[in-house]
């Protein structure tokens, strides 16, 4: 149906291509290649009328179509604007562009606890992703951070709405894809929160999907939380015949053992279309068939190569020795702070996601230096302490 | 001049039907009925009229946007919300001449097609929206509302929708979605709401002060309506002043007003109170920037600055500012900009609905960066990454409510830098006293007697 519509042409950074009418600036400059397609943290194509909210995928409209070629007054965000015949954008090779990304970036990680050390969401995690692709390299936010305490929703997600970027995708598969939403944003602002109401209430049907559309570590997949590692894991495809989804999944393996089931990725990090629908999976497949006697493995999954989790799929016959292990003396960290101080920092009671402000290694010494250093600052964010509720 | 809107508004009795048709009111509704609704959008067109809720757009040009599909009804929706601090004008339009709003809304309504029409007032007017609903009551039991009006065929419903108490209800597309019974997040645009708006129907949002103005362009034509005021700021317009002046209130004007007679003439504010100076004025509702007396007074080229569209916002963001939504806050030499600004965005912070990020998170990290430097804890790097931050806002958000937190603090910033370094290097002094230094305007006393 799509090819009846008549093509009309876009130039996204110097390049130009036809596209049918309807497209968005956004999928015009997928079809282009991933050099131009601007980052996406909220827009997700399956699910209708994501998008619009994160701001990372603003680009700069130099000419608006040939019938009006006047730019657009403001940036535009690229997900939620469709082409018109003869518009020109920059993105990559529009400095305001870049300006305008990295102030967002900036703005999504003010209030982010950056424990990638311990989420389960590193290494396959958008907002990882987009500051090492477009933000600083360090943060000029000195107050402290918003904080919430983790929650379990329903008895497969967790829910650590300190991560969480607000970007309404979990509400939306809730919406469309599951028999009810139980789910949704409370509260308003920097207040907002992603609730239940009745905490533990999620087990519907499908609400799975939220963990694969989440693109931060706010919802992860209880059944495999602290398990492993996803660069440690091999993903492999796999199928079932279920009687509730189309059964088409991948599963995380290490060896015979399957340590989670997600549903197919495509390279925008989406749900994948099979036969021309989105290959969204049931809470059976996701959460109940975690032995490989219930799958049909038919190859490995196909991982871009510069993922961190494809550096499982290149075995070397002969792995060097890790010095890390003499280093540490035979200890096993989880978490990498302060050599020189190991035992202190394995403190599995310390959650680094309620901690106001980043980490550093005093967080995990009980150390008198630690408010010495911090006094002045202290000072300057004590101030701010009283208008936390309103 | 002769007043188009609060003409009538000390008569006895106004408020009710009786006393409001005797003195000529509900006119403009049988005209408006004898005509045809695209004859009443070319007469609105006629007059020049702009919206009055703080975006200046052409009325006239926004109904004629209207879609017109086959059977699908259409909506007109009052804007009622008047949440922005300063503001106050709608809420004594509907206070005191509620029957000048509902006279509104059928002519409008007619020249609309729409059947059923909503007023979306603020939840904290709940003693305005009672006085609404009386005055509904009364024009149904006299025939102008309800089916058949005036035996025209046309049939008109109004109804009150009172706001849970969000200023970002005000944004039209948020406020559709309030009314629709949703959390009240502005919808992303396009579509427009004249095309798709309250139920996905074709839907034109006006603020209160838009449709009374319709009676007048009806009642005198659209022509006449034009003749008033000056270029495109046509018609009189009202303007809740309050601050540091001798008479806060609402005051029509019609636009070729100068700032200085509106604050110096005893006509309207009556000068500064306590003999003061002037210091700074927010001449549009608090979204808008802050002038400095001097630029207030007179424009960056040295002409008088007019009470008008063109004239506020000669300069654009450097020197001037903006006709918004008319609120027109006076600070005398006693205030202190910072604490002001911090008053401001901490506003913003706590009204921005959070669906986007810019806004959801800069106007947080605005308030709490004034709140360090007003507590004598700031430090110079502050104000530049105020300005940035601000920057990284503007105009990156889904809806004008980021672009209303951004300004407020970047013309504090343009104009009383001074000011915010005087507050971090006097650390101890500027918890105590107020203010810091500040640009007067010297003509004051040739103003004085105006
Ligand atoms: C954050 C925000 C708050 C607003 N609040 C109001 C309001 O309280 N009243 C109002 O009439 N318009 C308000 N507006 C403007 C409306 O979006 C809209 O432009 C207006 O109702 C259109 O009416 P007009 O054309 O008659 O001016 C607000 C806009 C924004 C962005
Ligand atoms: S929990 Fe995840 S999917 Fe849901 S809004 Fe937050 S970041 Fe988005
Ligand atoms: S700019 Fe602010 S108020 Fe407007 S949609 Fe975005 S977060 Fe909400
Ligand atoms: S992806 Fe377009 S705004 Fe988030």
């Amino acid at each position: 149906m799509a090819d009846e519509k008549p093509l009309i042409k876009i130039t996204i950074d110097g390049i130009t291509i036809q596209v049918p009418e309807g497209t968005s600036i956004l999928n015009a400059a997928r079809m282009i290649g991933p050099e131009v397609a601007p980052p996406t943290m909220c827009y997700y194509s399956k699910l209708q009328d994501s998008g619009g909210k994160c701001r990372t995928c603003l680009v700069e409209v130099s000419a608006g179509s040939t019938k009006d070629p006047r730019p657009m007054p403001k940036l535009v965000a690229s997900c939620r604007t469709n082409v018109m015949d003869g518009m020109v954008v920059k993105n990559t090779t529009s400095e305001k562009t870049l300006d305008a990304r990295k102030g967002v970036v900036e703005f999504l990680l003010i209030n982010h606890p950056l424990d990638c050390p311990i989420c389960d969401q590193a290494g396959e995690c958008y907002l990882q992703d987009l500051s090492y692709g477009h933000g600083d390299g360090f943060t000029r936010y000195e107050f402290k951070r918003r904080t919430f305490v983790r929650e379990d929703i329903g008895p497969y997600i967790q829910l650590h709405m300190t991560r969480c970027i607000l970007c309404y995708r979990c509400v939306y598969v809730a919406n469309q894809l599951t028999d009810n939403r139980v789910h949704g944003i409370l509260d308003r602002g920097d207040q907002s929160d992603i609730s239940t109401y009745i905490s533990r209430a999620i087990d519907n049907d499908f609400s799975g999907n939220m963990i694969d559309v989440c693109p931060v570590g706010a919802l992860t997949d209880r059944t495999f939380r602290f398990k492993n590692r996803v660069w440690f894991l091999k993903p492999m495809d796999a199928h079932r015949d279920c009687d509730k989804c189309c059964g088409k999944v991948t599963l995380w393996t290490r060896g015979e053992e399957v340590f989670r089931v997600t549903s197919r990725k495509d390279p925008w990090g989406e749900v994948q279309d099979i036969d021309g629908k989105a290959a969204w999976i049931c809470n059976t497949c996701r959460f109940e068939k975690k032995k490989a006697a219930d799958w049909v493995i038919e190859g490995p999954t196909s991982i871009d190569r510069h993922s961190v989790i494809s550096a499982n799929h290149y075995e070397v016959k002969e792995m060097p020795p890790d010095p890390l292990n003499k280093v540490l003396d035979n200890h096993s960290p989880m978490l990498l702070m302060d050599i020189r101080e190991t035992s202190q920092v394995n403190q599995p009671d310390i959650d680094l996601s309620i901690l106001p402000g980043p980490a550093t290694s005093y967080t995990f010494k009980d150390h008198d230096e630690a408010t010495e250093i911090s006094k002045a600052n202290e000072e300057r964010l004590k101030i701010n302490d009283h208008k936390k509720v309103y | 001049m002769k007043k188009l809107l609060l003409d009538k508004v000390n008569v006895p009795g106004i408020k009710t039907f009786e006393v409001y048709r005797r003195e000529g009111g509900y006119r403009s509704v049988e005209k408006a009925l004898t005509m045809s609704p695209d004859a009443i959008v070319e007469e609105v067109k006629k007059s020049g009229l702009r919206g009055r809720g703080g975006a200046g757009f052409p009325t006239g040009l926004k109904w004629s946007f209207l879609a017109k599909p086959e059977g699908v009804p259409r909506y007109l929706v009052v804007n009622a919300d008047e949440s922005e601090p300063g503001t106050f004008k709608d809420r004594y339009l509907m206070e005191f001449l509620p029957h000048l709003l509902i006279e509104g809304i059928i002519c409008s309504s007619f020249a609309l097609g729409s059947n059923v029409s909503y007023i979306y007032i603020r939840g904290e007017y709940d003693w305005v929206s009672d006085i609404l609903d009386t005055a509904i009551g009364e024009a149904r039991q006299h025939g102008f509302l309800g089916k058949n009006i005036l035996g025209s065929g046309f049939d008109c419903e109004i109804y009150t929708h009172r706001g849970a108490g969000a200023y970002i209800c005000g944004e039209e597309t948020a406020l559709l979605e309030s009314l629709e019974g949703k959390r009240g997040l502005p919808r992303i645009k396009p579509p427009f709401p004249a095309i798709k708006g309250a139920w996905g129907c074709p839907t034109v949002v006006n603020n209160v002060e838009t449709i009374c103005a319709v009676v007048p362009i009806m009642n005198d034509g659209g022509e006449a309506y034009s003749k008033i005021g000056i270029g495109k700021s046509t018609g009189t317009k009202l303007i809740s002043a309050c601050g540091n002046i001798n008479k806060p209130g609402v005051y029509e004007i019609d636009m070729t007003v100068s700032v200085e007679d509106f604050i110096y003439s005893d006509e309207y504010c009556g000068g500064i109170a306590n003999g003061k100076r002037l210091k700074a004025c927010i001449p549009g509702g608090s979204s808008v920037p802050i002038l400095p007396a001097n630029l207030l007074l007179k424009t960056a080229k040295g002409e008088k600055r007019l009470m008008n569209y063109e004239s506020l916002s000669d300069g654009g963001f450097i020197t001037g500012s903006m006709m918004g939504s008319g609120g027109f806050e006076v600070l005398d030499e006693d205030q202190c900009i910072v604490r002001h600004t911090l008053t401001l965005a901490r506003f913003y912070h706590h009204e921005s609905c959070g669906q986007c990020s810019p806004c959801r998170e800069g106007t947080g990290w605005l308030d709490k960066i004034l709140t360090t430097i007003e507590n004598g804890k700031g430090q110079m790097k502050d104000i530049d990454l105020l300005w940035d931050v601000q920057k990284n806002i503007e105009g990156n958000t889904i809806c004008p409510l980021g672009d209303a937190a951004a300004w407020p603090v970047a013309a504090a910033i343009r104009h009383f830098r001074d000011e915010f370094e005087w507050h971090i290097t006097n650390r101890e002094e500027c918890l105590v006293r107020n203010f810091g230094l500040a640009h007067y305007a010297d003509e004051l006393k040739i103003a004085a007697t105006t």
